[in-house]
This record gives structure tokens, C-alpha cells and sequence, in this order.
């Protein structure tokens, strides 16, 4: 549903197949471990047992010597990239922190932390060598929870973390400490707004760590070239951070290294930050051959960028007749071994969805021995909406007011100012919860026994960041687009059509591929629902430059000023109604002037922010504590959507990943800090079998910001959901959660418990 | 140890001969030393689907297949799925309702969906969940994914 | 993966021979997909696999007087697809429809998920529910064993280094008897069991008293369990709420479960005494010939 009058799009809004799609539906598509190459080897890395300790000696003398080892590095074979922060496109990191993270120093900070990595004849081989590398460690005790690390007396991770104060006047502080960051934002006066309200919420909530799950691994096959020049087949979300962090951590300057992105099983903000990159690269060196690295599930799990579990603690204050007066957040979340947890936007999204005169939050990123977290779709946001929606069902609830209608009356709109300082562009909050409230779904009768609905919004700001493309005429009247946005999830064929539609030919007319760090402009990662807004503005940029040629040149053939000429639906109309089309001007550029080429860039654009309303009925069996989902409905303002296929794909599995992280998701950790279940047996994402279908509304307020009011849509779909199914829990049965995630033993006990307190 | 053998076995309808360990899976042929890398590795324990093959006419996942196993037996990996004479329906029917967003769970689906396809030629939609719930995907949320074969299902019908 | 050696053993004697030679260090494989995990990380080394698929005694499937032979090789989706255990090993075709998803299906083999010896295993409480005997070969002597006495603790049974599963038999089931296998899972599938339960129960001509039953108990104990007592309880009792509630008590107190990441101890128990009467509930429908729904996960 739109909400303004939609132009007469004849491309954006339709449902064209993809360009790549037929190499994935028949298995030609090539992913980073398909990357084959002469004389190639087979890496493996050997990972710490515990999940804190002292490296006292490595002895690598045994590994080398087994028959088909090429090469094996430790960080001894690393430079001191030095103490600085780089920025990474979602979040930053201490140069030095990275470098240690890629392979341990003096200690080890989480389980599964690499030490070593070998390169072999085949993986095999690699394997066998790990078993004769013989590390000695001095085990230390464990930090694991995050309200231990943030105490005075914690045993400290990092000698080099003090805390830095975020949105204060206190800059950093000079003590060791767990605790890296602190944020602190208020609006209004808090006191003041707690007083006067009639009614007042607190309530502490945990939630356990949770990642990404991309079906495919992590990988990375790097060669050195005899000129000198390195070439990084990997699957990535950024070919230029990863040629950047590459170039930083080795010490390569960036001119010597290509990037070059394969396709991508899946990234949700965990392929940003390099693993295997730097140690391929690395032991090609050593070895003089080309290495392969691919990550085994384990690994994965235990030694990527999961997100962070976290505890919270947020209270509300309302009038009796349902308006919000003062908020207050305390977060703290596990940054894992280094710091680097994305609390800060957590802290930002929190209230964002609401207009509350009065709040404070206050963040914490903190230090502990689990792998160092990672951005995951819309990262701080999921983890606070579960808190903030939750308390928000329980006062409408509590003033026996429809939860629709309260979120509406307290509804953040274009001029409010969020508690962190900036003020709301045009945004579409409302139009979501409007949608689902007038939705079938939210409108269905629900009445069987320990049935329940529940509802949930959600917000993500989206980033803008810099893109470049370069658009090139064919003869045949197609036009080859080149882009640096690998494509995750269909916007390959999103950009096709801007680019279409801008120059009013068909989707099919324009050939897009994802180039490598040599072939196209600077452009930033694929994330932050950022490729089909920034992106999409540098091809309408270059769209508008091709315009222009065109007419130049007709103007030349019809030998009059390039005013007299018009560009109008993919025509060039000159005076006295002369008429080319674009492909006739295509097939006559040669002898007109030569090639006809643009490129694009966006680099000041912001997005206005997206948000998501969801609806949700469960059935709760009382007597084991499974929750099954009957319905859901998921209702988001997309700006404008491109092709609805893909923002409903973007929607449904944003959906269907929020609900694994509400029912059954977690790092499941022993008190020695071993996750206990890296495996997809044990950490349990839903398959198909576990959810119903996900029916979509698609909310279209157009963003200012972007040609074609486009809004990133790929992230916000995440953060209703928790909190959706824990209210509709509590409309089935009557019971509040307040942990995540909310398997059946942690619901049957508090099923049992609220059965004893009534007793 | 660590010797190898000559496996002969018929992939797609063509006979190939191929060496291996006996510690190599069936999954690390494929890919490794036959070149068929639409057959994908997620988690090399069974549990994400995404390197199933059809194996003497049976769906199964060939990280837990030793390529010795495979002597003499017959497979279809994804590249045997449609032809030079066009897409199956399977394949047409993906691409149509937009059934896959990064793609790389989705050779496996293929496979399994047209090995459920043969098995039950009308399944309902619970029973098609249950027919892939042993193959995960991560970007799509299913919903896609179980309409695309049901209208599949619908265009083999009519193709009869 | 470590390495090994692979041998196909076409006969019985074949594979008798190949593992007496080489015992301790050898493992027969059926449809592998337990073995090769628990090789791949070191959970296991052989020094060689003998593949017995190929075995005819290990493929069996006939029902005649004796009852039902099922070889040990035989792979699940050749049960759960077969009208006639359908039916009448109701339990057994219940295990082998929800165990590892269908691609799993494919291989395994219910042999395998016995041998495999897994406290949590789906297969072996119907097997035990049902009364199976294990039927081993020897180079020496064959003998048989109760499928109860079969697993002695987590990943371990009474199978000496030189012996093999050749078959599991079961026992003709009686009119107005049924039997039916469900667990307990966080999802909908691909779970290991957090607690399962097969029983079968045996009715009098009017379906309303218990004529006989038996009641396995999988992923509470070591091993999984017959709960006798729960099972005698109901012989001779009328088919109510009550009987069915007293059964699950007892059956509570037979298990003995851990708290491991799987669930705690407490809610284990707790849903042993759950399922008990959920899975004896539609055995005793099936026993009387209804007709009856059930989702497996849900």
C-alpha cells in the first residue's frame, strides 16, 4: 500500500527474473570454495582449547616436516599493525585487536581463537599437521557472563581497553577494565517525566548470543602473481574492506591487491571482517603457491562474529490514558573477546520507535571470552525491541488499551527527535502499525485454548555510505552495469532496473555484474540495507549522465542544440518530431562520437530509516512449553519497492531468523567457555518444517532521500519478532518472558512457576 | 594408508572414473576431483541439506557418503537437473517466484524437492515442509521456497 | 579426517572374517551417517570400515510366522514405506519417518541406530517397545539378545569386537494390539530426541482394558529403558485417565536423566510423565483401529 500517488513506474515495481538466477538454479554459479586453481593447497588453522589463556610456547618444527606440509605460520609471521581503529562499513575495530583476532598473540580470549594455520597438499594433510603443532597454554579462568566482566575486581581481557565515554563530557578513563565503551544519552528530565506518569514499567531481560547461520562457510583462496601482485578469490560482503583490511594488516600497500568477490551464500553482517583472508594470503607467501582456506561449521560458530547476548534493563512511564512520558535504558552487551559491540546503535534504536519527552540511556560494550561479535541484520536493534515491546504490551495491557492503538498514539513521526539527537526525516512508523492493524490477520477471530496474537514494531536507520558504478552503451541497444555491491540477496537485477527505469528501457535490456576492486569505483559494504539506496543513487546518477550524451549526440545528428532535444521514454525526440530510440542511437555511436559511458557515485545520501510491524499468533502447549507458530504477518515501510519479490524474500527471512532467535537460538556455553553446541544439530535455526507462510504488507512511504523514495529494507525485519512471539506467548497462556531465546524448558519453568505462585 | 582406488560410477548419465581416499567423502569427490561444484558443503554433518545428491535414486547428503560408496552406483547432482534443451520445471518455477536470494542452499533444494516431486507427485503443503525440512536456508524464510514447488508440482502436472 | 581403510563385505562369512582379523580396530558400516560424523571428529578412529550393505542377511524385510525379520541394514525409508509395518510395527515405522530427515532416511539403517547406541536414540525405544530380539553373528556362536539388554551405556552394547548385528526379530503382534513412537523436540525436526517414548500396548476385544503393554523410555538414562513396573501396571486395568496418569508416574520414576544442553533433569523427567500418556494414548487408538492425527514434531 502507498502512501502518497505512485508515479507510473513502467520498471520499478515489477518482477523480473535475475540475471544471475539461472547459474544458481543450475549449479554454475561460483562461490568462493569453488575457486579451483593449478598447484593450489588446502590451508587449516589450529584453534585454541580454551577460552582464556597464555600462549607460553608454539613448536611448529614437527608440522613442517610431515610430507606435503608447503607452509605454517604463526603470528610470528604477522607485523604489529600498530594501535588504530579502522573502519570496517558496520562497525569499526582496533587495528590491533583485528590482527590478534585473525591469529592469537600472547593469549588466547575465546575458544576456538586461531594460533596457527598450515598449508598442505590437500586439506587432509593440513589437518593431520594441526595435530603435530604443539602449543603450551597457561589456562586462566573464564569470563563469561557480562555483568562479571563489568565488575571492579574482573579478571581483565585486554591490558589495553580503558573505557571510553560516548555522548559525556568524561572522555577516556585511564584503569584496565572489560568495560571498552560507555554511552550515555538524555533527553528532557527523566525524574521529572517518572514522576508524573500514572503508571511506571521495569524489567530486566537477558538474551543469549545468537549468529548469522549463512549456510556457506567462510573463505578465502589467495595467490601471489610473479609481477608482485596479489590476487583474493573470497566470498565477502566487501571486496574494499577486505583489500583494505588485508593491506593494514599485512603491511601490503593497496595497489597490489585485488579483491575479487565471488557469489555469497549469505553474509547478515558476518562476512565484513576479515578471518582467512590475511592467513591465505600469508602462507601463499611462504609457500609459493596458491592457498586455500575454508571455514568448518565449528569454526564458524565459535570463532566468527556472532551477536551479542546481552542484559538489559528499561523502564517506562505512562499516563493513565496511554501516553508515554519518560523512558530509561540500561544496556550492556557482550562485545566478546574485543571490543566492538554494536550497543551504540542498540542505545540509538531502543526508544526510536516511540515520541517520550523524557529519557536517558545508558550503554555498556564490554569484554568477554566468547568470539568478538559481529554486525547480524539491523545489529543492537533486535536485542532492545525485545525489551522496549514487551514493557509496551505489558502497560497497554495493563490500561486495557488495544496495543495497535497505543503504539500509535505514541508513534515517532517526521520531526521527532530521537533521545541520541537527530531528528526523524519522513518516516513511516505509523503506516506500519496502521497496516497491520487494519490487516486480515490482526482483524481473524483467534479463540482456540492457548492460542494467542501479539504484536511488535521495529526500527533500523539504514546507512548511505559511498558507492560507484559505471554504466557502458552497447551497440545492441543493452547496457553493461558495473558494480562493487556484491549481491547478497537479488540486487544485481534491483540496480538493473533503477537503471532501467531511469533510462526507460527493459530490466532486461541492462547486464549487471559485481565487479573486483580493480574494475569499479570505491563502494562500501553490502550491508546496512544500504546497496539498492546507495547504490541505486549512483546508477540513477549515472543514468542522468548517459541522458545527457544521448542527447548530445542526437543533437549532433539532427545538427541543433542540445536543448531543442528531449529525452522521453526512452526516446530521442529532436525538433520537428525527429525520433531516435536508444538502442538506434546505441547502434550509431561509433561513428557519433565513440563509446558512451558514465559512472555514478553516492556519497553524502542518508536514508531517512525503516520501520517494521509485525503480528504474530502462537499456540503454546502448556505441558512441554513448544510454542508453534499458527500466522504471521509482517507489515514494512520499503519507501518504494523496487522489485516486490525480493522485499518480501527480504521481509520473510528476516521474519523466520527473528522467530529462530525467539524460540531456540543461543550460544549454549559450559562454565570452561566451550559452547557446547557448534553445530546445526544443536543450534537450532528453523527449518521448514518449524514456520508457516510469512505473508507481507508492503508499507510504501517514499524516502526523500533517494530518486525513487527507496528505502533499505534488508534489516529491519529482524527486530519485531522476539518480541511479537513473547507477546503473544503472554496472550496464550498469561505468561511473560523475559529471556531470550524462549525454548520449552525455559518456558515450561516459568509456566510452573507462575502455577506455583498462584497456588 | 592413505592409498587410493579408481571409483567407477555414472554421475548424470555419464559413466566417470574417478581416484580417491577411502577417508574422502562422496561431497569432496564432486567438488574436489570431478569438478560438479554445484553441489555445495555447509556444515559436513548432515544437517543442512546442502550437499544433497540423488544416490540409486534416493535423496541423500554426500558429506556423510564416502566416495567409495558410490562404486557402480548411479547419481544426479544438480548439474544433471534440466538440460541443454531448457530448465526443468523445478528451476523455471524458482527463478518465477523469486525462491532463492544468495542461492547457495538452493541446488541442494532442487534436488531434494524434485526427488519429493517423484515420490509424491501432489503433496500438500505440510507435506512438502516436512519433505525439506532436513535442508535449511537462512535468507529466505521457506516461504518462497515451498510455493515455487508447489507450483511446480501444478506445471508437471499439466506437462503430462 | 583420519584416515582408514575401506573393504565391501559381500557375504556374512565375508565380514566375519574381515573383522576377526582386525579386531579392536574395526567397525562395520551400514548407512554411516552416525559412524563417518564420529570419525570426522575424532570421536572415533578405526583402523578399517567394512561396508555391509550389500549383506543379504543384513537386508531382510519379510514378515511371516516368526513375526517380522528386519535386517540390520536396512535403510529407514524402506520401513516407514512399507504398509504392512505401517500398520502392524507402527512404533518402528514412527521412529524411522522423524529419525535425521528424509536425506538421513536414504542410509540409515535401525541396526545402525542400535549398534550406534545412543541414549537419545529415536529407533531403539519402538525396538524395545516392540519386543525386538537382536540376532548377532559369530565367528564362534551366534546368539540373541533381548533388544533391552542390548545397549549397555552411551555409545556402548553387549556386541563383542568380532561380532555383528545380522538382524532384529519381532515378535507376531496379537489382534487388538498397537504401538507408537514419539519424542520430544525443541523444533519441528532434525532434533535429537530430549525424550522419547515407544509403547505398545495390547487391548481385550472391547478396546477397553489392558490385556498387555510394554513402555520404553529414550534420552533419560544412559541407556534407554523398559519401565516395566509403568508397563505392568496396566495389565488388567481399564483404559482411563487414571490408569494412563498412574503408568506415567511410574515411569517418571524409572528415569534418570541428565542436564545437559539438550535440557534440564527437571523438565526431562517432567516430560517423560507428559509423553508417556500422550504416546499410550495413541497406541491404545490404534490398538481399537481409529483413525488418529498426529504431527510429528508438534
Amino acid at each position: 500500500m502507498s502512501t502518497v500517488e505512485k508515479p507510473a513506474y513502467k520498471v520499478i515495481g515489477t518482477r523480473p527474473i535475475r540475471h544471475d538466477g539461472e547459474d544458481k538454479v543450475t549449479g554454475a554459479a561460483k562461490y568462493g570454495g569453488d575457486v579451483q586453481l593449478e598447484g593450489m593447497l588446502y590451508a587449516a588453522i589450529l584453534r585454541s582449547p580454551h577460552a582464556h589463556a597464555k600462549i607460553t610456547r608454539i613448536d611448529t618444527t614437527q608440522a613442517e616436516a610431515l610430507p606435503g606440509v608447503r607452509a605454517v605460520m604463526t603470528s610470528a609471521n604477522m607485523p604489529d599493525p600498530g594501535d588504530r581503529m579502522v573502519d570496517l562499513g558496520e562497525g569499526t575495530i582496533n587495528l590491533r585487536h583485528l590482527s590478534e583476532r585473525v591469529l592469537a598473540r600472547a593469549k588466547v580470549l575465546f575458544k576456538g581463537h586461531p594460533v596457527a594455520a598450515v598449508a598442505a597438499d590437500s586439506i587432509h594433510i593440513a589437518e593431520e599437521a594441526l595435530e603435530l603443532i604443539n602449543v603450551q597454554y597457561e589456562a586462566l579462568p573464564a569470563v563469561l557472563d557480562v555483568r562479571e566482566a563489568m565488575r571492579q575486581d574482573a579478571l581483565i581481557l585486554n591490558d589495553d581497553v580503558r573505557t571510553e565515554e560516548v555522548g559525556t563530557q568524561d572522555g577516556v578513563a585511564d584503569k584496565p577494565t572489560n568495560v571498552a565503551k560507555r554511552f550515555l544519552f538524555e533527553k528532557g528530565d527523566p525524574k521529572k517525566g517518572f514522576a508524573e506518569a500514572e503508571l511506571v514499567v521495569e524489567r530486566e531481560f537477558e538474551t543469549a548470543t545468537v549468529h548469522q547461520g549463512y549456510i556457506e562457510p567462510h573463505n578465502a583462496t589467495a595467490q601471489w602473481h610473479e609481477n608482485g601482485q596479489l590476487t583474493v578469490w573470497t566470498s565477502t560482503q566487501g571486496a574494499f574492506t577486505v583489500r583494505q583490511q588485508i593491506g593494514e594488516l599485512l603491511g601490503i600497500p593497496l595497489d597490489k591487491i585485488k579483491v575479487i568477490p565471488m557469489e555469497i551464500g549469505g553474509g547478515f553482517g558476518g562476512k565484513i571482517a576479515v578471518y582467512l583472508q590475511p592467513l591465505a594470503t600469508e602462507l601463499s607467501r611462504m609457500s609459493g603457491r596458491p592457498v586455500q582456506l575454508v571455514m568448518d561449521r565449528a569454526a564458524i560458530f565459535e570463532a566468527t562474529g556472532p551477536t551479542p547476548g546481552s542484559y538489559m534493563r528499561v523502564k517506562l512511564g505512562a499516563t493513565r490514558d496511554g501516553r508515554l512520558l519518560a523512558g530509561d535504558a540500561y544496556v550492556a552487551f557482550e562485545a566478546g573477546a574485543y571490543p566492538g559491540s554494536p550497543v551504540g546503535a542498540g542505545c540509538m534504536c531502543v526508544f526510536a520507535c516511540y515520541d517520550i519527552p523524557h529519557a536517558r540511556i545508558e550503554g555498556f560494550d564490554v569484554c568477554v571470552n566468547k568470539p568478538r561479535t559481529s554486525a547480524y541484520r539491523a545489529p543492537g536493534s533486535t536485542q532492545v525491541a525485545f525489551a522496549v515491546e514487551t514493557i509496551v504490551d505489558e502497560i497497554a495491557r495493563q490500561l486495557e488499551m488495544d496495543p495497535a492503538d497505543f503504539r500509535l498514539q505514541n508513534a515517532a513521526r517526521e520531526g521527532t527527535r530521537r533521545v541520541d539527537g537527530p531528528v526523524f526525516d519522513r518516516i513511516g512508523m505509523i503506516e506500519t502499525v496502521e497496516a497491520i492493524k487494519a490487516s486480515d490477520h490482526y482483524q481473524s477471530p483467534l479463540d482456540g485454548p492457548n492460542q494467542g496474537r501479539g504484536i511488535a514494531t521495529g526500527f533500523w536507520f539504514n546507512a548511505g555510505l559511498r558507492s560507484a558504478v559505471t554504466a557502458t552503451v552497447n551497440p545492441d541497444g543493452t547496457v553493461s552495469l558495473v558494480e562493487g555491491s556484491t549481491d547478497i540477496g537479488g540486487t544485481r537485477t534491483s540496480l538493473a532496473m533503477q537503471l532501467a527505469e531511469a533510462l526507460n528501457i527493459t530490466a532486461e535490456q541492462v547486464a549487471p555484474s559485481v565487479a573486483d576492486t580493480d574494475g569499479v569505483g570505491l563502494t562500501d559494504v553490502t550491508g546496512g540495507s544500504r546497496v539498492t539506496f546507495a547504490t541505486g543513487i549512483a546508477v540513477v546518477d549515472a543514468a542522468a549522465k548517459i541522458r545527457q550524451q544521448m542527447v548530445d549526440r542526437a543533437a549532433k545528428i539532427w545538427e541543433c542544440d542540445a536543448d531543442s532535444v528531449s529525452y522521453e521514454d526512452g526516446q530521442l525526440v529532436g525538433p520537428d518530431q525527429q525520433r531516435l530510440s536508444f538502442k538506434e542511437m546505441a547502434q550509431r555511436m561509433a561513428e557519433m562520437g565513440g563509446p558512451i559511458i558514465a559512472n555514478g557515485i553516492c556519497t553524502e545520501a542518508k536514508q531517512a530509516g525503516a520501520y517494521a510491524t509485525h503480528c504474530v499468533d502462537v499456540e503454546v502447549d502448556p505441558e512441554t512449553g513448544k510454542v508453534q507458530i499458527l500466522r504471521y504477518t509482517a507489515a514494512q515501510d520499503v519507501g518504494t519497492a523496487i522489485h516486490p519479490s525480493y522485499v518480501e524474500g527480504q521481509m520473510q527471512g528476516g521474519v523466520v531468523q527473528g522467530i529462530g532467535w525467539a524460540l531456540n537460538e543461543e550460544y549454549y556455553y559450559d562454565d570452561q567457555g566451550q559452547m557446547r553446541n557448534p553445530t546445526f544439530l544443536d543450534y537450532r535455526m528453523p527449518t521448514s518444517y518449524d514456520v508457516p507462510m510469512i505473508d507481507t504488507i508492503i508499507v510504501e512511504v517514499p524516502d526523500p532521500n533517494h530518486p525513487y523514495g527507496v528505502r533499505g529494507v534488508g534489516e529491519v525485519p529482524i527486530c519485531p519478532p522476539p518480541a511479537a512471539v513473547a507477546n503473544a506467548i503472554h496472550d496464550a497462556i498469561g505468561v511473560r518472558m523475559h529471556r531470550l531465546p524462549m525454548s520449552p524448558p525455559r518456558l515450561m519453568a516459568e509456566i510452573l512457576r507462575c502455577r506455583g505462585n498462584k497456588d | 594408508m592413505a592409498k587410493e582406488r579408481v571409483v567407477t560410477t555414472t554421475i548424470n548419465g555419464k559413466e566417470v572414473e574417478f581416484q580417491c581416499q577411502s577417508r574422502q567423502t562422496l561431497l569432496e569427490s564432486l567438488r574436489d576431483q570431478l569438478g560438479l561444484t554445484g553441489t555445495k558443503e555447509g556444515c559436513s554433518n548432515g544437517n543442512c541439506g546442502a550437499c544433497t545428491v540423488i544416490m540409486n535414486g534416493r535423496p541423500v547428503v554426500s558429506c556423510l557418503v564416502l566416495a567409495m560408496e558410490a562404486s557402480y552406483a548411479e547419481l544426479r547432482t544438480i548439474e544433471g537437473i534440466g538440460s541443454e534443451a531448457g530448465l526443468d520445471e523445478l528451476q523455471q518455477c524458482f527463478l518465477e517466484g523469486a525462491a532463492l536470494q544468495c542461492g547457495v542452499c538452493t541446488p541442494g533444494f532442487i534436488v531434494q524437492a524434485d526427488a519429493l516431486l517423484k515420490e509424491n507427485p501432489d503433496p500438500t503443503e505440510e507435506e512438502i515442509r516436512f519433505y525439506l525440512a532436513g535442508n535449511l536456508c537462512r535468507c529466505t524464510g521457506y516461504d518462497k521456497i515451498v510455493r515455487a514447488v508447489q507450483a511446480a508440482a501444478q506445471a508437471r502436472k499439466v506437462s503430462k | 579426517m583420519r584416515d582408514f581403510d575401506y573393504e565391501m563385505a559381500t557375504t556374512l562369512e565375508e565380514a566375519l572374517v574381515l573383522m576377526s582379523m582386525h579386531e579392536p580396530d574395526i567397525r562395520p558400516m551400514a548407512g554411516g551417517t552416525d559412524l563417518i560424523d564420529h570419525v570426522r571428529n575424532g570421536h572415533l578412529s578405526p583402523e578399517r570400515l567394512i561396508d555391509v550393505k550389500r549383506i543379504r542377511e543384513l537386508n531382510v524385510l519379510e514378515l511371516d510366522d516368526e513375526g517380522l525379520h528386519l535386517g540390520a541394514a536396512v535403510p529407514c525409508y524402506k520401513i516407514h514405506g512399507h504398509a504392512e509395518i505401517v500398520s502392524r510395527y507402527s512404533a518402528l515405522a514412527d521412529s524411522c519417518h522423524i529419525i535425521g530427515g528424509i536425506q538421513i532416511q536414504s542410509r540409515a539403517s535401525v541396526g545402525g541406530n542400535i549398534c550406534n547406541s545412543g541414549p537419545a536414540a529415536d529407533a531403539t525405544p519402538s525396538v524395545i517397545a516392540l519386543d525386538g530380539v537382536c540376532v548377532i553373528a559369530a565367528p564362534q556362536f551366534d546368539r540373541e539378545v533381548a533388544s533391552a539388554d542390548f545397549c549397555t551405556g552411551p555409545g556402548q552394547n553387549v556386541l563383542e569386537p568380532d561380532e555383528l548385528l545380522v538382524e532384529i526379530r519381532f515378535p507376531p503382534q496379537p489382534p487388538h494390539s498397537g504401538s507408537h513412537y514419539r519424542r520430544f523436540i525443541p523444533r519441528n525436526e532434525m532434533d535429537i530426541a530430549v525424550v522419547g517414548v515407544g509403547a505398545s500396548v495390547q487391548l481385550d476385544e472391547s478396546g477397553q482394558t489392558f490385556l498387555a503393554a510394554r513402555i520404553a523410555l529414550g534420552a533419560v538414562g544412559p541407556t534407554p529403558l523398559l519401565a516395566s513396573e509403568a508397563a505392568e501396571l496396566l495389565v488388567g486395568q481399564p483404559v482411563n485417565d487414571e490408569t494412563l496418569s498412574l503408568a506415567a508416574e511410574a515411569a517418571r520414576r524409572v528415569a534418570s536423566p541428565i542436564t545437559d544442553m539438550r535440557g534440564t533433569a527437571e523438565y526431562r523427567t517432567h516430560l517423560v510423565g507428559v509423553l508417556t500418556q500422550r504416546v499410550l494414548r495413541h497406541a491404545v487408538a490404534r490398538a481399537r483401529g481409529e483413525a488418529i492425527e498426529y504431527q510429528p514434531g508438534h
